[in-house]
């Protein structure tokens, strides 16, 4: 049998040009939800006590295109905060989708397999991915607030 | 209803054929491959390449610049939407996977392909807006009419090359590395799968449905 061979590579510098499209944002900072802690994965989280809501922002809908499909956990699975429960399939990409806290998930959008698209219509809202009893509330320390992920997301379109 | 009868048309060949089927773990749509198939997939760490975002679009358009220095200028060589095109005639479909620290991009070449196996794809629901609802002998082209196929790899090795420092690596020591509990998720979908499919549609469209050997 023939070897398969596989060419790795190394960046050692890139001179290609990168993309600046930098797309427009359907949320002004001003619009992101007041309520809502954010992870640098730019999932959102709601918080009751603990009981937690937990989905895509708008930034990341907009980045990834419209989805097709929602990979959903089972009920009853753990999560782990920064860990991924699921993935987002738009027409060209699956992206994980990563907890912004630790527990278990006690609920899933079934909506979403009818409607994936609601993830981009309505991120903050019918595009709700899970709900999870949270297992420690002390991880909400390690969100973001409104104010510093709207900066995040502006540094990181900068930067790019 | 329509996207229904196609559903079930594309269920039967398959059942009739005993085809396999793969559902692989990167998004995009249904591609037919054969032995001449060229993939070509790079994975990366997020920050591998410096200033590139890791979402779909920016990872698309990135990938596409490789390929400008691997085709002559006469090809007309584009990205359209998703596709890699000469003109508008498709030769490459790409796929993307994305984790929080990693991503992959795939792209499928359609070196050559046989008029027969493209009565597997009908006009899929989501078209490209290019395609202008083109059958597919009329929307795509083969790769092998425009240039060799050593001339091809080569040059895409070339292209890399001037971007990036390579290493040439033998595939097999590199799959023994791999952890012993490593569970693909790219799989292959089985038979009992498609005629559980074919009785879910059929039960929902009674009418259309035909099995003829």
């Amino acid at each position: 049998m023939a070897s398969r061979l596989m060419w790795a590579s190394r960046a050692a510098a890139s001179r290609l040009r990168i993309s600046t499209l930098v797309h427009p944002r359907l949320f002004s900072s001003s619009e992101i939800p007041k309520e809502l802690k954010y992870a640098d994965s730019h999932e959102w989280v709601r918080a009751e006590g603990k009981s937690a809501t937990i989905g895509i922002t708008d930034h990341a809908q907009d980045h990834l295109g419209d989805v097709v499909y929602v990979e959903l956990p089972e009920v009853g699975a753990a999560v782990t905060q920064g860990g991924s429960f699921g993935a987002v399939e738009s027409v060209k990409a699956t992206s994980d989708i990563n907890s912004p806290v630790s527990g278990k998930v006690v609920e899933v959008n079934e909506e979403l397999n009818s409607s994936p698209g609601l993830v981009n219509s309505s991120p903050y809202d019918k595009g709700w991915i899970i709900k999870v009893e949270i297992s420690d509330e002390g991880e909400m320390n390690n969100l973001m607030g409104p104010n510093d992920y709207s900066e995040f997301c502006d540094k990181e379109d900068a930067a790019h | 209803m329509e996207r229904m009868s196609q559903a079930l048309s594309w269920v039967l060949l398959v059942l009739r054929d005993q085809g396999p089927v793969i559902r692989r773990f990167s998004g995009g749509g249904t591609v037919i491959v054969d032995k001449d198939t060229v993939f070509v997939t790079f994975i990366c760490n997020k920050d591998a390449i410096p200033g590139l975002q890791p979402y779909p679009r920016p990872i698309m358009s990135w990938n596409s610049q490789i390929y400008e220095h691997v085709f002559d200028k006469a090809c007309n060589f584009q990205l359209r939407e998703n596709d890699y095109v000469f003109g508008n005639h498709k030769f490459g479909g790409n796929a993307q996977s994305i984790t929080k620290r990693r991503w992959i991009h795939h792209t499928s070449f359609l070196w050559d392909y046989k008029i027969e196996n493209m009565a597997y794809l009908k006009l899929p629901t989501r078209a490209p807006e290019y395609r202008l609802a083109r059958s597919h002998t009329e929307f795509i082209c083969r790769l092998k009419d425009y240039l060799a196929r050593s001339e091809f790899i080569d040059k895409t090795i070339s292209a890399l090359g001037s971007h990036f420092s390579m290493e040439h690596v033998e595939l097999e020591p590199s799959q023994q590395s791999l952890a012993a509990d490593f569970v693909p998720s790219s799989r292959e979908i089985t038979m009992q799968e498609m005629e559980e499919a074919l009785a879910e549609l059929t039960s929902e469209e009674p009418a259309a449905y035909s099995l003829s050997k």
